[in-house]
C-alpha cells in the first residue's frame, strides 16, 4: 500500500520536480541560448495564442493535415492492392521498398524541382512520404489473414467484395494503425522540415527565421509548441486507436488469456 | 532470405508503451522473421521488380508522361550516377553524412543502453522517469535544429547533436522493455541456483534483453541516417544532403537524382548489413532460429 503510494507519487512529482528545476534555475538568465522558462511560456501565449496561431500554425495544421488524409487513404488503398496481388508485388516491390528506405525528406529537393506552388509541394511531401509506413503495414497485415477465416467466408458465400471489406481489412487493422501511427509522426517532422527548406509561413519557418534573427525566445516557444503539438499527436492517436480497435483487444485477450 | 528492413514503420517509429501489444509489434517486439521483406520473395523476383522499376523510369518521362525536363529518363540520371564514384567531393559527402550518423549512433548507445537497463530493473527509478520519457519521445528532433545551429554552428556536433536527441529515445525505451520482458521463472530459477545479482544480470537479463536493445539499434540507425540527411538539407552542414539541394538550385537536375538515389543505396545497405549483424549476433534467438526452419 504505502510502497504503491510511494511510486505514484515518484511518478507524479518528478516531471514537476524537473519543469519547477527548469524555471528556477533559468529565472535569472542572461543568456542568449537559454532563456528564462517564464519568458519563453510568455511569448508562447503572445505567438502561438495570438496572431501567430492563423499566420503560422493553422496554414501548417491543414497542410499537414491534408497530406495525411491522402496518404492514409492511398497508403491502405496501395496497400491492399499489393498484398492481395502477388504480380504488382514483384513488379513495384523493389521500388517500395527503396522509397521507403530514402529519407523521406530527400523528396523534398525532388518535389521543388516538380511543383512550383508552395502549398502543393508541401502537402506532396507530406502525402508522399508518409504513405509507405502505412503501405508496408497494409501489405504485412493483409497478407497475415488467417487463410482459415478466407475460407469460411468463401464457403459462406462471400463475394470478393465482401470478404475483402468483412474479413481481409478488418484483420489488417491493427497493422493498419500501426502504419498510420507511424506516418503521423512523419508527418509532422516533413511538415517542419518542408517549412525550414522553403516556405514563407509556417511553425518551421517561424522558428528558423526567429533563429537567424536572434530572437531566441520566440525560437524557444515554437520548439515547446512542437513539443506539444508531438506529444498530443502522439495521445490523440493512442485514444483513437484503443477506441476503434476495442473489438480486436477483447478477442485477442479472451482467445489468448492474455 | 532478402535482406529488406524487417519493421515496416522504423523510419520514424515511436513505439507507445500502453499502445496494444498486437498493434505496436512491429516496433514493441523483437522482430519475427516471417514478416521480413513482406514485399519481397526470392531473388528472381527481386530483380524483375528492380528492371520493372527502371524501365518505367525510362519510359514515362520518354513518352511524356511524365515532364522529362522535370524527371530526366534514367538513361540521363544513371550515367551521372556511375561518374560520381571517380569523384572526390562526392566520397568527402558521403564520409561527412556516415561519421555524423557512427559518431551520434554511438554516442546514444554507449548513454542510453546502460540507462535503460538501469531503468527497467528498477521501478522506482521507472517510475520516476517513465512521464519525461513519454513527453520527450514524441517530440519531432527537427524542431531543435534552429536550437543546435544557435549552439553549435554549422558544424558535425550540431548533426551529431541532433542524431543523438533523436535516437536516444527508441534505444532506451527498447532496453527498458527488454528488461521488463525477462521471463520471471527463469530468474527465479537462477536465484533458486544460488546465482547472485551480478550473475543475474549477465546470464539471464543481458541475454534475454539483448534482441530488443538491437530492434532498438536498428530503428535508431535508420532515424540517424534521416536526421544526418536533414541536417545538412536544413542547415546546409557538408554532406549527401546539402549537395542533393546545391544541385537543386544549380538546376542540375540529373546530379540531384543521381544524389538521391545514392542516399536511398546508402540507407538500404546501413539497414541490410545491421539485419545481417542482427542475424549474426542473435543467432540463437528463437525469433531468428525460425528463420532456418
Amino acid at each position: 500500500m504505502s510502497r504503491r503510494v510511494v511510486l505514484l507519487a515518484l511518478e507524479v512529482l518528478t516531471p514537476l520536480v524537473v519543469l519547477v528545476g527548469w524555471f528556477v534555475i533559468s529565472a535569472g538568465s542572461t543568456s542568449l541560448y537559454y532563456p528564462p522558462l517564464a519568458d519563453i511560456l510568455e511569448r508562447f501565449g503572445q505567438i502561438w495564442l495570438g496572431a501567430g496561431f492563423v499566420s503560422d500554425a493553422l496554414p501548417s495544421l491543414g497542410r499537414m493535415l491534408t497530406g495525411y488524409v491522402v496518404a492514409a487513404v492511398a497508403g491502405v488503398v496501395v496497400g491492399t492492392a499489393l498484398g492481395l496481388s502477388p504480380v504488382a508485388r514483384t513488379l513495384l516491390g523493389p521500388a517500395v521498398e527503396f522509397l521507403r528506405a530514402l529519407p523521406a525528406v530527400l523528396l523534398i529537393p525532388f518535389a521543388l524541382v516538380v511543383f512550383t506552388d508552395d502549398t502543393t509541394m508541401k502537402v506532396f511531401v507530406i502525402a508522399l512520404g508518409c504513405s509507405f509506413p502505412v503501405i508496408l503495414n497494409t501489405v504485412d497485415g493483409v497478407r497475415s489473414v488467417e487463410p482459415l477465416q478466407l475460407d469460411v467466408a468463401r464457403m459462406f458465400g462471400f463475394g470478393r467484395v465482401e470478404r475483402l471489406w468483412r474479413v481481409v481489412l478488418p484483420s489488417a487493422s491493427p497493422q493498419i494503425f500501426a502504419g498510420l501511427r507511424a506516418s503521423l509522426s512523419l508527418a509532422l517532422i516533413l511538415m517542419v522540415v518542408s517549412e525550414m527548406v522553403a516556405s514563407t509561413n509556417g511553425i518551421g519557418y517561424s522558428i528558423l527565421q526567429s533563429q537567424r534573427l536572434f530572437a531566441t525566445t520566440d525560437m524557444w516557444a515554437g520548439i515547446v509548441l512542437l513539443g506539444l503539438l508531438g506529444y498530443l499527436i502522439n495521445i490523440a492517436l493512442v485514444v483513437i486507436e484503443k477506441r476503434v480497435l476495442a473489438w480486436h483487444r477483447g478477442f485477442r485477450a479472451s482467445v489468448l488469456g492474455s | 532470405m532478402v535482406q529488406a528492413p524487417e519493421a515496416p514503420t522504423d523510419e520514424s517509429a515511436r513505439p507507445a508503451a500502453d499502445a496494444p501489444r498486437v498493434a505496436a509489434g512491429a516496433q514493441a517486439r523483437p522482430p519475427t522473421p516471417n514478416r521480413a521483406g513482406a514485399l519481397l520473395r526470392g531473388a528472381t523476383s527481386r530483380w524483375a521488380g528492380v528492371v520493372a522499376a527502371v524501365a518505367l523510369w525510362e519510359l514515362l518521362p520518354r513518352l511524356g508522361i511524365l515532364p522529362a525536363e522535370y524527371i530526366p529518363p534514367a538513361s540521363v540520371v544513371l550515367p551521372t550516377l556511375v561518374g560520381l564514384f571517380g569523384d572526390g567531393a562526392f566520397w568527402s559527402d558521403v564520409g561527412a553524412t556516415l561519421s555524423g550518423w557512427a559518431i551520434g549512433l554511438v554516442l546514444s548507445t554507449v548513454v542510453a543502453v546502460p540507462l535503460g537497463l538501469l531503468i527497467g530493473t528498477n521501478t522506482a527509478l521507472h517510475r520516476a522517469t517513465r512521464v519525461i520519457v513519454e513527453f520527450f519521445r514524441p517530440i519531432p528532433s527537427v524542431a531543435l535544429i534552429p536550437l543546435a545551429i544557435l549552439v553549435f554552428g554549422i558544424t558535425l556536433d550540431m548533426k551529431v547533436f541532433l542524431i543523438v536527441f533523436a535516437t536516444f529515445w527508441p534505444i532506451l525505451v527498447q532496453s527498458v522493455y527488454g528488461v521488463q520482458d525477462v521471463d520471471p521463472v527463469a530468474r527465479d530459477s537462477a536465484r533458486s541456483f544460488g546465482l547472485n545479482r551480478r550473475e543475474i544480470f549477465f546470464h539471464i537479463t543481458l541475454p534475454s534483453a539483448a534482441p530488443y536493445v538491437v530492434t532498438g539499434l536498428r530503428l535508431a540507425s535508420a532515424l540517424a541516417i534521416v536526421l544526418a540527411v536533414t541536417a545538412e538539407l536544413v542547415a546546409g552542414a557538408p554532406g549527401l544532403g546539402r549537395s542533393i539541394l546545391v544541385a537543386q538550385s544549380a538546376g542540375a537536375s540529373d546530379l540531384m537524382y543521381a544524389l538521391i538515389v545514392v542516399t536511398g543505396l546508402v540507407s538500404l545497405l546501413l539497414s541490410a548489413a545491421l539485419s545481417a549483424a542482427e542475424r549474426r549476433l542473435l543467432h540463437w534467438h528463437t525469433s531468428h532460429r525460425a528463420v532456418q526452419a
